[in-house]
């Protein structure tokens, strides 16, 4: 059975033990996580997650109402890629000495990345986008010889003026 | 009126606020990191500290008290090892949802991490079998938290709640006031039912042929048997309470078929195979009543009222989904169906019933007399259940002894049938007797246990002992561990790896009860059984021990194998039942 990508976003407050009572959830009921990424968000008392799970529709829904029942937990809303903007960022260390070099600014050149440091023998490269444009771009370097590879979770927000958040000063969690 | 704050130590505020919360026992046992708090239980007027003899013991025993009153349990231990002897009454009230709230002390805040005496990370090891745990950072956050932790444990779907507090916090100084302002922002239990919902279970009710009213814990957990009554009394629909919900409705009543799943009654099991409709309220479908999952009541539509929404779709789909209080929705079902009713929209389910009947009439629950001249247990359980009446609890452990005091004891009233049905855990009975005489003190409280249970937890005797709790304990020894060697006889082909405990009276059950103050009594013929059990029913002022010495050749029957279809159910051994050309 073919599994589905999903990209879940949780509004979850700010307190010790959140991030563990979310991970343990996920693998308690047998679920993988492919990403993770925690931050704070425009309310100091809450944070944001971005869960990606590769799960059917079926399971997906229960991993909602699992996570719903953390009381810590605030609100949960999937994301699709269609109606939302997701990101992951990547740094990367390539072998760049004077006969590749250019070959490999040149990718990044097409890549729309950017160069955050050299020495003599290597470049690092820091490139943000979908999962889909960073894996193609790691692809493409791959040749020139990658030394050290380090990639974020995804973050991501839907398109459109509406606020996840919404406008409610203490949030109230999904029905 | 809040009144103006009070300075107190953290110890002086968890007392106060236990006390204000509105808790009345509290069973525990102090050690090092929670022994400031111990200093103001001394002092307390309103709360009635219980010293049990192990923390497992004083865990079962607040989840005994809170499933007989349907108050919050509270137990209390100390960090470290006193912590980790809650995990199995922790994890054996969050499998049946019992609200409980467990106090931990916890090494002081500054040790936190570095492996200090008697740490562990209580908040980590229990997080995935609590409804909700906390660490209190700060003296001032004990009010709150208290106030917290007996709201999360008492509402939606109960279940245990654990604080964990610091040393340093309980003897620092801190603001106390209440009530305290609660801060849960993602906590809101859905308890009205959806209107929508309700009329479209009313229209499936009404209009189907073969329902069944699958009943679960909920209903007893929502306080709705009266509701219950009147909805089963309204639709003329067949009951089935599970384990869990032994009692919220009177077996004596004509309608209920009984308990449903691995040891069910035939016409419970087969009812729900057979159905074309199943009203499923407060129960989760669990693998003890479905057998193999895909074969389950394969042509039944499913209304499915639960007040977790996590309970809804999770083992079985519902065709109608009713997230609610199981009070709540059973009393709007009861307007919504009678409306329909008045209409003239009703089904005639009296084809049904004939059939339901004749699984009934061919398949009553029962058992052979034991040829070896042995004491059949099953004989035992049901005197016990006649002569102490129904209006007594009865409290067993996990096993063959479980099986037959949930099949051969008749009930007549919510609340008189604690067990440990999701986390099966040995040694439930004699903790949970105890806590449920403390909190039903004019009951009459019975422990059915077995042998093996008893060796696990019956120190806690002593205590019932010595904190005067009279209750009765009736040992079902077969000198084995039964249902485990029901297996080996059934499916190890009678190969007994280690399910013989003793033949040679080691212990000797009568000894041991003298020991701990307690009254012992012994009873192996049949003859004696009852003159045993009213000598026991006569004492009121100690506990006693009945030490029923029975065959150890008795099985649990009916019986689905596990992992099959509960079409393959078996009446006895050996006896499949016989269904008619024309059954369904």
């Amino acid at each position: 059975m073919a599994l589905t990508r999903h990209t879940l976003s949780v509004l979850v407050e700010d307190k010790p033990g959140v991030l563990a009572r979310v991970a343990s959830l996920f693998s308690r009921r047998g679920f993988n996580i492919e990403s993770l990424a925690v931050g704070p968000t425009e309310h100091p008392t809450v944070s944001r997650m971005t869960i990606v799970v590769s799960v059917d529709d079926l399971p997906l829904e229960q991993v909602t109402k699992q996570l719903n029942k953390l009381v810590n937990v605030l609100k949960i809303v999937e994301l699709e890629p269609a109606t939302s903007v997701q990101r992951e960022l990547l740094l990367v260390k390539v072998k760049a000495d004077l006969t590749s070099r250019s070959h490999v600014l040149e990718t990044v050149q097409l890549f729309r990345a950017k160069v955050v440091d050299v020495a003599a023998d290597a470049v690092t490269i820091e490139a943000t986008g979908t999962n889909d444009k960073l894996t193609a771009f790691i692809r493409v370097l791959e040749p020139f010889g990658i030394r050290e590879l380090v990639q974020s979770g995804m973050v991501a927000v839907g398109r459109g003026s509406r606020s996840m958040t919404g406008a409610e000063p203490r949030l109230r969690s999904a029905s | 009126m809040d009144a103006q704050p009070e300075s107190l130590t953290g110890a002086q505020s968890l007392v106060r606020s236990l006390e204000s919360v509105g808790a009345e026992v509290v069973f525990g046992i102090p050690g090092g990191a929670i022994l400031p708090a111990y200093d103001p239980i001394f002092d307390s007027k309103k709360l009635r500290h219980i010293l049990v003899r192990h923390e497992q013991g004083g865990g079962h025993a607040a989840e005994g008290y809170a499933q007989a009153t349907g108050k919050v349990g509270v137990c209390m231990a100390t960090s470290g090892p006193g912590a980790t002897n809650l995990v199995t009454p922790i994890a054996d009230a969050y499998m049946d949802s019992v609200p409980m709230v467990a106090i931990t002390g916890q090494v002081p805040s500054a040790s936190i991490g570095t492996d200090a005496f008697q740490e562990a990370d209580i908040v980590g090891i229990t997080m995935p079998i609590t409804k909700h745990n906390f660490l209190v950072q700060h003296a001032d956050d004990i009010p709150r938290t208290i106030a917290e932790a007996f709201h999360l444990a008492s509402t939606g779907r109960p279940g245990p709640v654990l604080v964990d507090l610091p040393k340093d916090i309980l003897q620092a100084q801190g603001s106390f006031s209440w009530p305290p302002q609660l801060d849960l922002p993602g906590y809101h239990p859905t308890t009205r039912p959806h209107a929508k919902q309700i009329r479209e279970a009313a229209k499936l009710i009404a209009a189907a042929q073969r329902p069944v009213l699958y009943v679960g814990g909920g209903v007893l957990k929502a306080r709705a048997a009266a509701e219950l009554r009147v909805l089963a009394e309204l639709t003329g629909i067949p009951v089935v309470t599970t384990l869990m919900a032994r009692g919220a409705f009177p077996d004596s009543h004509r309608q209920h078929l009984g308990m449903p799943g691995m040891h069910g009654t035939v016409a419970a099991v087969t009812a729900l195979q057979k159905a074309d409709l199943l009203i499923c309220l407060g129960a989760r479908f669990d693998d003890r009543v479905t057998g193999k999952l895909d074969s389950f009541a394969p042509g039944a539509a499913v209304i499915h009222a639960d007040i977790d929404p996590a309970e809804i779709g999770k083992n079985r789909t519902a065709d109608v989904p009713i997230v609610g209080d199981c009070r709540e929705t059973i009393a709007d079902l009861v307007v919504a169906v009678g409306e329909l009713y008045e209409t003239g929209t009703r089904a005639d389910i009296g084809g049904w019933w004939a059939e339901v009947d004749g699984w009934r009439t061919r398949y009553p629950l029962g058992y052979a007399e034991p040829t070896d001249g042995s004491l059949a247990p099953q004989h035992v359980i049901t005197r016990i259940g006649q002569i102490a009446g129904p209006e007594a609890i009865f409290v067993s452990g996990v096993g063959q002894h479980q099986m037959w005091a949930s099949q051969f004891i008749s009930y007549e009233n919510p609340y008189t049938w604690l067990n440990s049905g999701g986390a099966g855990t040995m040694g439930y009975a004699v903790p949970a007797a105890m806590g449920a005489k403390v909190g039903r003190p004019e009951a009459t409280v019975w422990a059915i246990d077995g042998d093996g249970c008893f060796q696990m937890t019956n120190q806690e005797l002593v205590t019932c002992a010595i904190e005067g709790i009279p209750i009765k304990v009736a040992v079902i020894n077969n000198g084995n561990l039964g249902m485990v060697r029901q297996w080996q006889t059934l499916f190890y082909g009678s190969r007994y790896s280690n399910t013989v405990l003793q033949s040679k009276r080691i212990p000797d059950f009568v000894k041991l009860a003298d020991a701990m103050g307690c009254i012992g009594l012994r009873c192996d013929t049949k003859s004696d059984v009852d003159a045993t059990i009213e000598k026991a029913m006569a004492v009121d002022d100690a506990p006693v021990v009945i030490d029923f010495v029975v065959g150890e050749d008795a099985m649990v029957w009916p019986m689905v194998p596990a992992g099959t279809s509960n079409d393959e159910i078996l009446a006895a051994r050996d006896t499949r039942p016989v269904w008619d050309a024309n059954d369904v």
